[in-house]
């Protein structure tokens, strides 16, 4: 099944997922959104790994996905816990009113 | 005996060390018995070896005394090595005697300045340093001590530093024999580079006539030239007199200033292959005693007066040099060391008794105030005019004027400008007295010369007048009629002396009558303009170029730096403005770049 599927599909899909992860952590200004973006930009990365796997018969890259899957949940943890910490000290989430620390 | 020759300048550099170590805490009585001991035993122990000296003269009529290798570069040893002499044998009897004297003398003069053990710590170190200039075995070690006196001058001449026209004087004297001195530095090199040794009694073996030792010659003329003040690196010496009395007596007349005299006779060997140099040598001590003695004419300043004297009398030394006569020229030193560290010293008196006085026109009847001072100043004066005879300086100076005529060198012109200037001699020195001595008082004295100086000033007046018997003139027809002549010459400098200086000075009244001879006068007063000519020619060009490259143009090289730096901060404090999208892009950008290299290389 998922053998049958060429290896440049799915890491196109991967690099466009990424691309979108990474324009989302761009452009959007909102903090929870940048979080979002880059849960994104990980799970492009864990479909990258999980395809490579997969087209060389090996289960490295499925194992490594469980490793970025594992560390994401931690990521996100840790960061909606700042997020709200965030908000009570600024009352905002848009990052552009947040830059007081700078040089 | 001889052995103990390393104690003679070792004891004066102990004085040294004691006095700057516990000066500040000793009573002044202890500083002056730690100043004036060693120089004594130094002069007890030069007194011991100069008689075993004579009586028993050792091999080759020197002595030499290796203590250790100073350093070793490749095959240059220099050694920290004394060497005994006639010559150094003559020098250091007069640096210790008349460097005890006047130490006595300052004691007293020096009481109660709050500058005290400092002097003497200086004044010790000047001694030391001057006795291993002229006891030194190779020129390495001959520069060491010349430096130090070079040093100690500079201390002492600034010594009243508060002053700021001191600290200037100070300045100027150690610029202008810093001239001579880096030139001789590179007539060391010189002939370090072709014989490879600075070894004194080595190199006089090794010497041949060769371009390279004329030049080497004329390198270290330029280091005597400097050091002995002649033309025309004259122009510190009167300036230089900013400096307590004791030290213008002690180091500005009697030993420092004849260095570059001690330098050239040591050297004697390198100077003979070089004739013209030496040549030189006479020409300029004939040019310096004549310009020197027209200057010291004019003079005001008492000290001023001395100073143009001790370069004129300097001029005669390089004049007896110039024309082959070494001991001549050392017998001159020796007796000038006497009359003119005498000279000073009455000076010094007359000084402190007139409440800081120094201008002979302010002076006046002394003769009955200070007749010890008077006594003593008229002997001096008496030695330095070449009173026939009864002074030594008859004879000193008489040597000389005969070889000036006689040798092979020497000639008509040298003779009658060293007679030109026995005759000017006469007319300052006589001018001296008979204007600060004679005539109506023109203040009140109360000062009552101490003990110690009196003693020191009949000393150095007996000194004066009997030094010359060392050396009696063997006599001959001929000589006999240029001492005449001499004779006849000082005489005759006293006689019109007297009638132009003494009393109202009418003859002075007629002489500057005419516009060009005030203009003449001038001139001489100002040293023939050689401050003026040097400070347009050399001093403001060169603080004209200091200010501007006050800026430092290297350091605009640092400026540069610092600049570029202030640049990148700004750039960079405006990267990070706390906006964190802005990093994002950043990492991202960075990312591209780092793999886009690594895919591309």
């Amino acid at each position: 099944m998922i053998a049958n599927i060429p290896l440049q599909y799915g890491l196109g899909l991967a690099v466009m997922l990424f691309g979108l992860g990474l324009i989302g952590v761009l452009v959007r200004r909102n903090i929870v959104f940048i979080l979002l973006s880059i849960e994104i930009m990980l799970n492009a990365c864990g479909l990258a790994f999980v395809v490579v796997g997969s087209h060389l018969n090996q289960p490295d890259g499925q194992v490594m996905y469980f490793f970025i899957l594992t560390m994401a949940a931690a990521e996100v943890a840790v960061g909606l816990g700042l997020v709200m910490q965030m908000y009570r000290k600024f009352n905002t989430l848009d990052t552009n009113a947040i830059n007081r620390m700078k040089g | 005996m001889l052995d103990f020759l390393w104690l003679i300048p070792v004891l004066p550099l102990a004085g040294f060390a004691i006095l700057s170590l516990l000066g500040k805490r000793i009573s002044p009585k202890a500083i002056g018995l730690v100043s004036v001991i060693p120089t004594g035993l130094s002069a007890i122990i030069t007194a011991i070896i100069g008689y075993g000296f004579i009586t028993s003269p050792p091999a080759n009529s020197a002595f030499s005394q290796i203590l250790w290798t100073w350093f070793q570069v490749g095959n240059f040893t220099p050694a920290i090595a004394f060497h005994l002499d006639a010559l150094s044998m003559a020098m250091i009897f007069v640096v210790t005697f008349v460097g005890l004297l006047i130490l006595i003398y300052s004691t007293a003069f020096m009481a109660g300045d709050e500058g005290y053990s400092r002097f003497f710590a200086y004044m010790n170190l000047f001694i030391a340093s001057m006795l291993i200039l002229v006891l030194a075995d190779n020129l390495l070690f001959l520069y060491l001590g010349w430096e130090g006196v070079g040093l100690c001058s500079y201390l002492l001449i600034g010594f009243w530093y508060r002053d700021a026209k001191n600290g200037a004087a100070a300045m100027k004297a150690f610029f202008v024999t810093r001239i001579g001195d880096t030139a001789m530095a590179i007539g060391l090199f010189l002939l370090f580079t072709t014989f490879g040794t600075l070894d004194i009694q080595s190199l006089s073996q090794e010497i041949s006539q060769q371009p390279v030792v004329t030049l080497a010659a004329i390198l270290l003329l330029a280091g005597a030239i400097g050091k002995s003040a002649q033309l025309p690196l004259q122009v510190w010496l009167p300036d230089a007199m900013a400096g307590p009395t004791p030290v213008s007596a002690l180091i500005h007349a009697a030993t420092m200033v004849t260095a570059g005299v001690y330098l050239i006779a040591r050297t004697n060997f390198l100077f003979i292959h070089a004739p013209v140099v030496l040549a030189a040598v006479a020409i300029i001590g004939a040019i310096t005693l004549l310009i020197a003695g027209f200057s010291a004419l004019v003079q005001h300043d008492i000290k001023r007066v001395l100073a143009y004297s001790t370069i004129s009398q300097i001029g005669y030394m390089f004049l007896a040099l110039g024309v082959g006569a070494w001991s001549a020229a050392i017998f001159h030193f020796m007796v000038h060391a006497f009359f003119k560290s005498l000279l000073f010293l009455c000076a010094g008196v007359v000084i402190i008794a007139l409440n800081q006085q120094h201008d002979i026109f302010k002076m006046g009847g002394l003769r009955k105030q200070l007749p010890l001072t008077f006594w003593t100043f008229l002997i001096g004066c008496a030695s330095l005019s070449a009173l026939p005879l009864v002074t030594a300086g008859f004879y000193s100076k008489d040597e000389i004027l005969w070889y000036a005529w006689s040798s092979q060198s020497g000639g008509s012109v040298l003779w009658a400008a060293g007679l030109t200037g026995a005759f000017i001699t006469c007319l300052y020195s006589f001018r001296m007295v008979f204007i600060a001595f004679f005539g109506e008082p023109k203040s009140t004295v109360s000062f009552k010369t101490p003990l110690r100086m009196s003693v020191v000033l009949v000393i150095l007046a007996l000194l004066s007048l009997a030094a010359g018997f060392i050396e009696l003139p063997d006599i001959s027809a001929a000589k006999i009629t240029f001492q005449i002549i001499s004779g006849i010459t000082s005489l005759a400098g006293i006689f019109i002396a007297y009638l132009l200086f003494y009393g109202d000075r009418r003859f002075i009244g007629y002489l500057l009558g005419s516009r060009l001879s005030v203009v003449i006068r001038d001139l001489w007063f100002a040293d023939w303009g050689f401050d003026w000519l040097y400070n347009n020619l050399l001093v403001r060009p060169y603080q004209w170029l200091a200010f501007i490259n006050r800026d430092d143009f290297i350091d605009s090289v640092y400026d540069g730096l610092a600049w570029f730096s202030r640049i990148c901060n700004q750039v960079l404090s405006f990267s990070v403005n706390g906006n964190v999208r802005w990093y994002v892009g950043g990492v991202t950008i960075g990312s591209v770049i780092v793999i886009g290299i690594a895919i591309l290389l």
